[in-house]
């Protein structure tokens, strides 16, 4: 059943050119799917590893900087992509070491600084950044000799990407690894205590995610063709936390959904709606009043509920773990 | 060779002289009891024994290896486990992957992020039997959040047993506990090989004392009698400490 479910969602999502009209939403629907490999990649340690970043965006950014930067200088897609992939696990390598120095409100703290140094870097090193300008780049690249110019091209090698994203979350969420990383979330001084390196760990939870976020920062420049310090700013950090956390933090489907509200809410509900910032600060506070889990964990209890509801007499087994309940697995 | 010798052990907070001098010398296969007044610094004890304080002097030996500077996910590998007085599972977990999660600690398996935990079938089953232990493999796959607090107890003693300790201390493993479930763990306690060295810091004199050869009282930080059972129990200064004569 549940295989089913997914095979369907992947099937009108690879044919989602074809009957969503129009390449306007084609486009929105590419943006959908970068930010949520962001999220997703932001959910391993706002999730999974429960420390709150706030600097994503630094690396984010950085590895759209590098590509761009490097490809306004005639080295080419493959080695562009190289070089801002190593570079953004580089600066991850960086933001680990001085942030997991501390841990809730202090690692939260050492993140924001870190971001805001990069947002620094992309506003005054003129000379490397070109500053308020930005950079653009000449075009997109031909994996495998498939043009990615058009819409719909582009679409289908974002969503390649983020299956890809989604394959390597199940994986990591199964694995012994990312069962240590939960513990460490849930109770470090016992994870020390049973051998466990709860640092390297962190660590590595930490690489794993700045990877996700450089492969999402490439798309971002891939698909405006420009970037500009507006996407290293602290409110693009906060954009993708409010994605992770809207949608439901530790869980797969999560930030999924938190990406696809808050990027329809930008292209879609702006044309209509001038203060669009209003209704989506409006929607975030019905989010947290009504369902503080998240959305989807959210629906999964609000969905129980109409189901024991519908069927009052049916005798609930008190020992079975609640079905579609994602969070701390 | 004794299995766990700790030499002038310091400890301050501040101003505060929790660990004062202490000196503890516990053979292999040795059931060892630690009792004291609140705040006599047992918890702390464990706490410098484990690794997790750093002690301002003195040193801490297991089976003749100087632990003192080893950090304390290390001292695990090198057979040292522990229970909690404040009960320290992860609750949202079943209690199988709860044992699971202790077992995987010393394995290099917990650094894979390719198989699937579940399918570890080895682990697993360890951790069943584990579980059987301490019997409670009928609950294995029920969330820590469903279990009683006796049964909780229980988790503990066997993420520690997962291990297969040298050294095991055991942090107040009655407390809290109702007298039928008392005398459930202490089963559980008593059942453990000789293989196994225990410490056991008790507050509760009735059960613990039949279970100790011998006996360290600790007051303020320092150690004040040692011996066995008959001659802890008879000395003016433990009726002292625990009396207020």
């Amino acid at each position: 059943m549940k295989t089913f479910a997914l095979a369907i969602a992947v099937v009108i999502l690879a044919v989602l050119p074809l009957w969503v009209g129009g390449t306007y939403y084609i486009n929105v629907a590419s943006q959908i799917l970068l930010y949520a490999i962001f999220a997703l990649g932001v959910n391993v340690l706002v999730g999974y590893a429960g420390l709150v970043t706030l600097g994503h965006a630094g690396l984010f950014g950085i590895a759209a900087y590098t590509a761009a930067r490097m490809l306004s200088r005639d080295h080419g897609h493959v080695a562009a992509i190289a070089g801002a992939l190593a570079l953004t696990l580089l600066a991850a390598v960086i933001f680990a070491a001085l942030s997991l120095r501390g841990t809730g409100l202090g690692f939260v703290m050492i993140t924001v600084a870190l971001g805001q140094i990069v947002w620094g870097i992309a506003y005054r090193w003129i000379s490397i950044t070109n500053g308020d300008n930005g950079i653009s780049i000449a075009g997109r690249p031909s994996p495998l000799g498939v043009s990615l110019a058009s819409p719909a091209a582009f679409y289908w090698a974002t969503l390649t990407l983020f299956l890809l994203a989604v394959a390597s979350m199940v994986i990591f969420v199964a694995s012994p690894f990312g069962t240590s990383v939960r513990g460490t979330r849930d109770q470090p001084r016992r994870m020390n205590a049973l051998g466990y390196h709860v640092w390297l760990t962190r660590f590595l939870a930490f690489l794993f995610s700045a990877f996700w976020s450089g492969v999402a920062g490439l798309l971002f420049l891939y698909y405006n063709q420009f970037v500009s310090p507006q996407m290293v700013a602290l409110t693009a950090s906060a954009e993708v936390l409010l994605m992770v956390i809207s949608g439901g933090t530790g869980t797969l489907l999560g930030p999924i959904v938190g990406a696809a509200l808050v990027v329809i809410m930008k292209n879609v509900a702006s044309a209509y709606i001038e203060r669009w910032n209003f209704v989506l600060g409006a929607i975030f506070v019905a989010i947290v009043i009504f369902m503080p889990e998240g959305l989807v964990p959210g629906t999964a209890r609000l969905a129980r509920w109409l189901r024991t509801a519908q069927r009052p007499a049916a005798p609930t087994p008190v020992a079975a773990p609640a079905p579609g309940s994602e969070r701390g697995r | 060779m004794t299995a766990l010798a700790v030499r002038s052990l310091e400890k301050s907070f501040g101003g505060l002289r929790v660990t004062a001098a202490v000196n503890l010398a516990v053979e292999p296969g040795e059931r060892r009891l630690i009792i004291g007044p609140n705040g006599a610094g047992k918890t702390t004890l464990f706490n410098l024994v484990t690794g997790e304080l750093r002690p301002d002097g003195g040193s801490i030996t297991l089976f003749g290896r100087d632990i003192t500077r080893v950090p304390s996910r290390r001292r695990a590998h090198l057979g040292i486990a522990r229970t909690y007085q404040i009960i320290t599972l992860f609750p949202r977990e079943t209690l199988l992957r709860n044992v699971t999660l202790s077992l995987l600690g010393l394995s290099p398996l917990r650094w894979n992020p390719l198989v699937r935990l579940e399918r570890q079938a080895t682990l697993i089953g360890r951790a069943r039997e584990v579980l059987a232990r301490v019997a409670l493999d009928h609950l294995a796959d029920r969330p820590v959040s469903q279990t009683s607090y006796g049964e909780r107890r229980r988790v503990e003693v066997a993420m520690a047993l997962a291990q297969e300790p040298r050294v095991l201390l055991l942090d107040e493993p009655f407390a809290g506990l109702s007298i039928e479930e008392r005398r459930d763990v202490l089963g559980l306690v008593t059942a453990i090989p000789r293989a196994v060295t225990i410490i056991m810091i008790e507050h509760d004199m009735d059960v613990a004392l039949d279970f100790a050869e011998r006996i360290t009282v600790l007051h303020l930080g320092a150690v004040v009698v040692e011996g066995t059972r008959a001659e802890v129990v008879a000395h003016p200064r433990t009726r002292e400490i625990y009396l207020g004569e």
